[in-house]
């Protein structure tokens, strides 16, 4: 085994992933307490939920599974005293390629998810809550279960917890090795027994028709952890770190061409993608030059190191300044990469050198999403696979001219028309690696006018 | 009453119209002249907006400063325009909202999912039993291309599955729309169909040793939009282009569902339910619709005959009718019975109410017939007209109450004489001895048994697909049957029959139409008074005085 | 089907974690069974329809559709190893040839839905699965329950040594 000893950087900001890599730590309920753990469950209970749902309004906390959805806006659209019950799913699905974040916070700090998540569940009312674990965590499901069994025990889960009147109760599922059930809709279907066929919206938005149509939050494992944090430290003070608008810290996962690959925790927009792979990660492979970042997992779009983009931004005094940058000069937070034609995602960066071939590297995101497809609406299930098929083809010497360009339309046939955001996933790795690399296409296709296939 | 519902405006291709609220978006369209294309959408099932091919450009007002509508020069909302095409199949229309449903992203939209659609599909047109009311093929030539440019291969899934006993699956064809899947587990309550394996390989099956044999089976085969699921009957039979389709009504119980009989040169080669949502809402049940093919039976009763020598010979109408009239004036008030169907037409009891009337017959009643009713669309009783044999007084409120007594007087010998109309004795539960003990049995039918070999004089008539008429169903609608075939051979009109039986009885005549027979129906009868067989049309009237009721009872289908 | 009783009371206990649907519990009652027989029969599928009330079709929909839900018994020890971007990038494919190759487990493919290879003598399953979240530290395979990352082609030997 490579080593992979993980002392944390100088530089990064370790607040969810304090515990991670931490010399003498446990994860059980014992070593957690000790280090004050359950003293923000305490403080919680102490206060109103309507109190927790506007700290965390005002902490700006932003979705950390992927779409990056204002947490307090999409609790406040959980209205109190409704008729039917709440119910809260954490979506420890991690599958976004790329990602490996939620993976440590499960097996060496599950007691921080847990804490964090029942905070969720008396800020929301829910009563019954879920962790949705994806199947290739057998152990985690084993450990996720045992720390609810240890605060079961601790009288902080359960019935009338820490004597507030408050009951909640939390289960683990397990997932079987669908990515589609990360998307939020699919996941309630998954969980409902069915196929994890991902509704529409309108009219099946979770926090009106949701588990069971009824209303439902679903938050990544990271987001609820943050709920801990801001807790203890108050929303304000939270939106102090990162930038307006991306607040907090988040998890970043470097994967790729990069010396020291690794996760990360740094304020949103601290850090740079050069101050990144060249400071933190070591740099790149001996003799190699950089060549593109995909920034937020796979479904983000690439970024080419021959990219140029205006991103604006808030100077101290107040006034917006038009800078035009190259991809190592990006602070990586939402709304930059957002204004950069990308998304700030999973915060799984994969890098890529010079020496990748940019239809293969596409070719293997193809064949991904084609897997996952869930097949329920037309324009994803017959579009992935027949993108898969074109790069496919295009590998093994089969390509023809007019490659290239079938595989932006079918991407763009694909894009916007879909039931759920996989259509979206789909189809803009497809659209900007062959915006951004055409050549390595069109030189996948030189000289062939018709394919190998029927016509 | 309930109160007026609620009008909103929507814009539909810049022209603003007003519509009652809870309107789909896309039946709005449909309502001022604007189909949009569609696959998975079904007016009478659940919407899962899966084959996204009624996407369209939507909008819906523009909030002004003070969060309500921007309002033009034309005092209408300014509309501010989704830049994602939204699906118009599973939204209801919204006060204000805009709709376009041909720019050229929602034209962009259509041909990109007809793409899709086309590039795993089999080239089977040439062997598949939907052609020609194909929305796969309709829409593709709308919104394909002559040629495609899907160079790789298929993906290839089980084909000519025997799925039931009378539906065939052709997996490859499936477009997964669904809609088949939320038929059986909505409408027909049996769960049994599902999607297996994942992505682009996704298929439809019913799971091992589980078959879609429910009765209502064949409506899957209506409502799919391409050929995956065809009917086992009607395959490789005729072309769809050639058939004639004609309303009429099914005959195999009292619901009395509407149908499209689907003929060709005289053959019956299928039948299919016509929408009526007073009745039979969309569907048929399978019992009902594949109950035709006797029709076509080489052993149709054809010419009239005569008994001579203890044998039937072929004879013509003049004289069959003549010696059944001479004969039958042989008897005396009580020596004859007559033994009706209530399978017959209005027309036709009204004309046997006559001939019992002249004959001065007290022993009469129907053959009755009883099933299982299924809470769904059949009835228990399983003759379409036993409310029109009540109504005209050939039986009474308990039909078939009279049949122990009248088999026993032919037993005994005081019924010496039988009219029996389109029914078999051997069903009431005389033998065939007690029908030779009969001096005379005067039968019309159309196919032969029992009563038909042992008849005196045997008139051929038409079956229900032959003739033109009306019935009333278990809930008292009037429905009409119209003449899809003519009958075989020199076989004729039932109601013709009784009405030269009758002239022959008592010289009196005067109807030459059948709209004259509804006539004196109407003029007789108080509920059916005003009415005539055009008035009824093809939708049918309710008699019945709770009409709200029975919109409600079937509305649940 | 038998089902023996501790098994029966584990899934009992499944079941009470969905007080509102019975039917959310048909994937904690696939992975216990997957768990216990080692893949999930025909038998399986009806016994867990009739005991959640359901149809089997909508039980088999689920079998279908998740990968980690076999219909063909799996080898002895089955080793899963990532194909998705980043691991492919740390030569996970290269990964998967070595373990045939000590494995002795011929790299036939026979169609699409036929992706999983098994040695003669059955000791031995392998697969591609995709993205198994631990992308910084590629090659990552699974064997049985166990995860390992960073595996070097070297290791490959000594780590099938453990799984006799």
């Amino acid at each position: 085994m490579a080593s992979t000893v993980r002392t944390p950087h100088p530089r990064e900001k370790r607040i969810i992933f304090r515990n991670i890599d931490r010399p003498g730590w446990t994860n059980d309920i014992d070593c957690y307490l000790r280090d004050g753990g359950y003293a923000e469950l305490k403080k919680a209970f102490a206060m109103k939920p309507e109190q927790i749902v506007n700290e965390v309004k005002a902490s700006g906390l932003r979705g950390r599974g992927g779409a990056g959805f204002p947490c307090g806006v999409k609790w406040g659209f959980i209205k109190p005293g409704g008729a039917k019950p709440v119910y809260l799913i954490c979506n420890a699905d991690e599958s976004e390629p790329g990602t490996f974040k939620d993976r440590y916070i499960i097996h060496q700090d599950p007691h921080q998810l847990v804490e964090g998540t029942i905070i969720s569940c008396y800020a929301v009312n829910a009563r019954l809550a879920y962790i949705y674990i994806r199947g290739e965590f057998p152990l985690g499901a084993k450990i996720l279960e045992r720390a609810l069994a240890e605060a079961r025990e601790h009288g902080f889960l359960g019935k009338n917890i820490l004597g507030s009147g408050f009951d909640c109760e939390i289960y683990v599922h397990r997932g079987a090795g669908a990515y589609i059930c990360g998307e939020e809709t699919g996941l309630i279907e998954s969980m409902e027994g069915k196929r994890p066929y991902p509704r529409i919206k309108p009219p099946y938005f979770p926090a009106v028709l949701g588990l069971y149509l009824c209303p439902t939050i679903v938050n990544n494992v990271e987001t609820l952890c943050n709920v801990k944090h801001i807790v203890r430290m108050g929303g304000a003070e939270y939106a102090k770190m990162g930038r307006p608008n991306n607040t907090g810290t988040r998890l970043l996962c470097v994967s790729g061409d990069v010396q020291r690959p690794g996760y990360y925790e740094f304020e949103v927009g601290g850090i740079t993608f050069g101050q990144l792979i060249y400071d933190i990660c070591d740099g790149l492979r001996p003799g190699r030059k950089l060549r593109a970042v995909i920034p937020g997992g796979s479904s983000a779009k690439v970024l080419s190191v021959a990219d140029r983009y205006k991103i604006k931004s808030r100077q101290p005094d107040g006034s917006m300044l038009e800078k035009e940058m190259g991809l190592e000069e990006l602070p990586i937070d939402f709304d930059t990469l957002a204004a950069a034609g990308s998304m700030a995602g999973s915060g799984g960066v994969i890098v890529m050198d010079d020496s990748r071939d940019m239809v293969w590297a596409l070719n293997n995101i193809n064949e991904f999403y084609a897997h996952e497809s869930c097949g329920q609406c037309t324009p994803c299930r017959e579009g992935s696979l027949w993108m898969k098929k074109i790069t496919e083809r295009m590998l093994h010497g089969g390509g023809t001219k007019q490659d290239t360009d079938t595989l932006k339309s079918v991407a763009d046939n694909i894009a916007g028309r879909t039931i759920c955001a996989f259509g979206e996933a789909c189809s803009w790795p497809t659209q900007s690696f062959v915006a951004k690399f055409r050549d390595d296409f069109v030189a996948k296709s030189a000289g062939k006018e018709n394919g190998t296939g029927s016509h | 009453m309930s109160a007026p519902t609620e009008l909103l405006n929507v814009q539909i291709d810049g022209v603003w119209h007003q519509f009652p609220k809870g309107t789909r978006v896309i039946e709005a369209c449909r309502r001022v002249g604007k189909f949009i294309p569609h696959y998975c959408y079904h007016p009478k099932l659940s919407s899962p907006g899966n084959c996204r091919m009624c996407l369209i450009e939507m909008g819906m007002p523009k909030p002004g400063p003070d969060r309500k509508p921007e309002l033009g020069p034309d005092g209408r909302p300014v509309i501010s325009w989704i830049p994602r095409p939204q699906i118009s199949c599973a939204q209801d229309i919204a006060e204000g909202m805009a709709i376009r449903t041909d720019s050229p992203l929602a034209k962009e939209c259509r041909n990109g999912v007809m793409e899709f659609l086309l590039i795993n599909h089999p080239l089977d047109c040439p062997i598949c039993d939907q052609a020609g009311e194909c929305h796969l093929q309709e829409y593709s030539v709308e919104f394909g291309t002559a040629s495609s440019r899907f160079l790789e291969e298929k993906v290839k899934k089980p084909k000519h599955v025997e799925l039931g006993p009378r539906v065939t699956l052709d997996d490859e064809r499936c477009i997964l729309c669904s809609r088949c899947i939320r038929f059986m587990k909505e409408i027909a309550h049996d769960d049994v169909l599902g999607f297996v394996s994942r992505g682009s390989y996704t298929y439809l099956t019913a799971y091992p040793n589980k078959r879609l044999d429910s009765n209502y089976s064949l409506n899957t085969v209506d409502i799919c939009p391409v050929g995956a699921l065809t009917s086992t009957d009607f395959r490789f039979k005729m072309r769809v282009w050639f058939l004639k389709e004609t309303n009429s009504i099914c005959t195999s119980c009292a619901t009395g569902c509407n149908t499209l009989i689907g003929t060709r040169q005289n053959v019956v080669y299928r039948q299919t339910p016509r929408e009526n949502n007073d009745v039979n809402s969309s569907w048929m049940c399978d019992y009902g619709r594949l109950n035709f093919h006797y029709l076509n039976s080489p052993e149709r009763l054809q010419k009239p005959q005569i008994q001579e020598k203890e044998a039937l010979v072929n004879s013509n109408w003049k004289s069959a009718l003549a010696r059944a009239g001479d004969e039958l004036r042989k008897f005396v008030n009580g020596q004859i019975a007559l033994i009706a169907s209530a399978r017959m037409t209005n027309e036709e009891l009204w004309l046997t109410k006559r001939l019992i009337a002249s004959l001065g017959i007290v022993d009469h009643d129907v053959v009755p017939r009883r099933g299982e009713a299924d809470q769904i669309l059949l009835s228990a009783d399983r003759n379409p007209n036993t409310l029109g044999a009540q109504l005209f007084g050939i039986t009474n409120e308990n039909p078939g109450a009279k049949l122990p007594e009248i088999t026993e007087k032919v037993r005994s010998g005081s019924i010496r004489a039988i009219v029996v109309l389109g029914e078999d004795l051997t069903d009431i539960g005389l033998t065939t001895d007690d029908l030779k003990k009969l001096s005379l049995i005067v039968a019309t039918g159309i196919l032969p048994s029992e009563t038909t070999r042992h008849a005196t004089v045997l008139l051929p008539g038409s079956a229900f697909a032959e003739k033109r008429g009306s019935m009333i169903n278990s809930k008292g609608r009037l429905q009409r049957l119209n003449r899809a075939v003519q009958a075989p051979g020199e076989a004729r009109d039932d109601w013709e029959i009784l009405r030269d039986l009758i002239q022959q009885l008592t010289g009196t005549n005067g109807i030459y139409l059948i709209e004259d027979v509804f006539r004196q129906i109407a003029d007789a009868i108080p509920e059916m008074k005003g009415l005539s067989l055009s008035k009824i049309s093809d939708k049918g009237v309710s008699l019945a005085e709770e009409a709200e009721e029975t919109t409600k009872a079937t509305a649940s289908i | 089907m038998e089902i023996p009783a501790e098994l029966e009371s584990q899934i009992d206990e499944v079941i009470g974690h969905y007080p509102v649907s019975k039917r959310s519990a048909t994937l904690p009652l696939l992975h216990l069974f997957q768990e216990y027989f080692g893949l999930i029969e025909d038998q399986a599928i009806e016994w867990i329809a009739r005991k959640l009330e359901l149809e089997p079709i909508n039980v088999l929909e689920l079998v279908t559709f998740y990968p980690m839900f076999r219909r063909e018994p799996l080898g002895k020890h089955h080793i899963r190893v990532c194909r998705t971007l980043s691991c492919a990038m740390a030569g996970g494919y290269q990964l998967l040839d070595t373990f045939c190759k000590h494995a002795n487990i011929v790299r036939e493919h026979s169609g699409h839905d036929d992706h999983l290879l098994k040695s003669a003598d059955g000791k031995y399953s392998i697969e591609f699965v995709e993205c198994l979240a631990s992308c910084g530290f590629g090659p990552v395979c699974m064997i049985d329950d166990d995860f390992f990352e960073a595996v070097a082609q070297e290791e490959v030997p000594q780590l099938l040594e453990k799984y006799q």
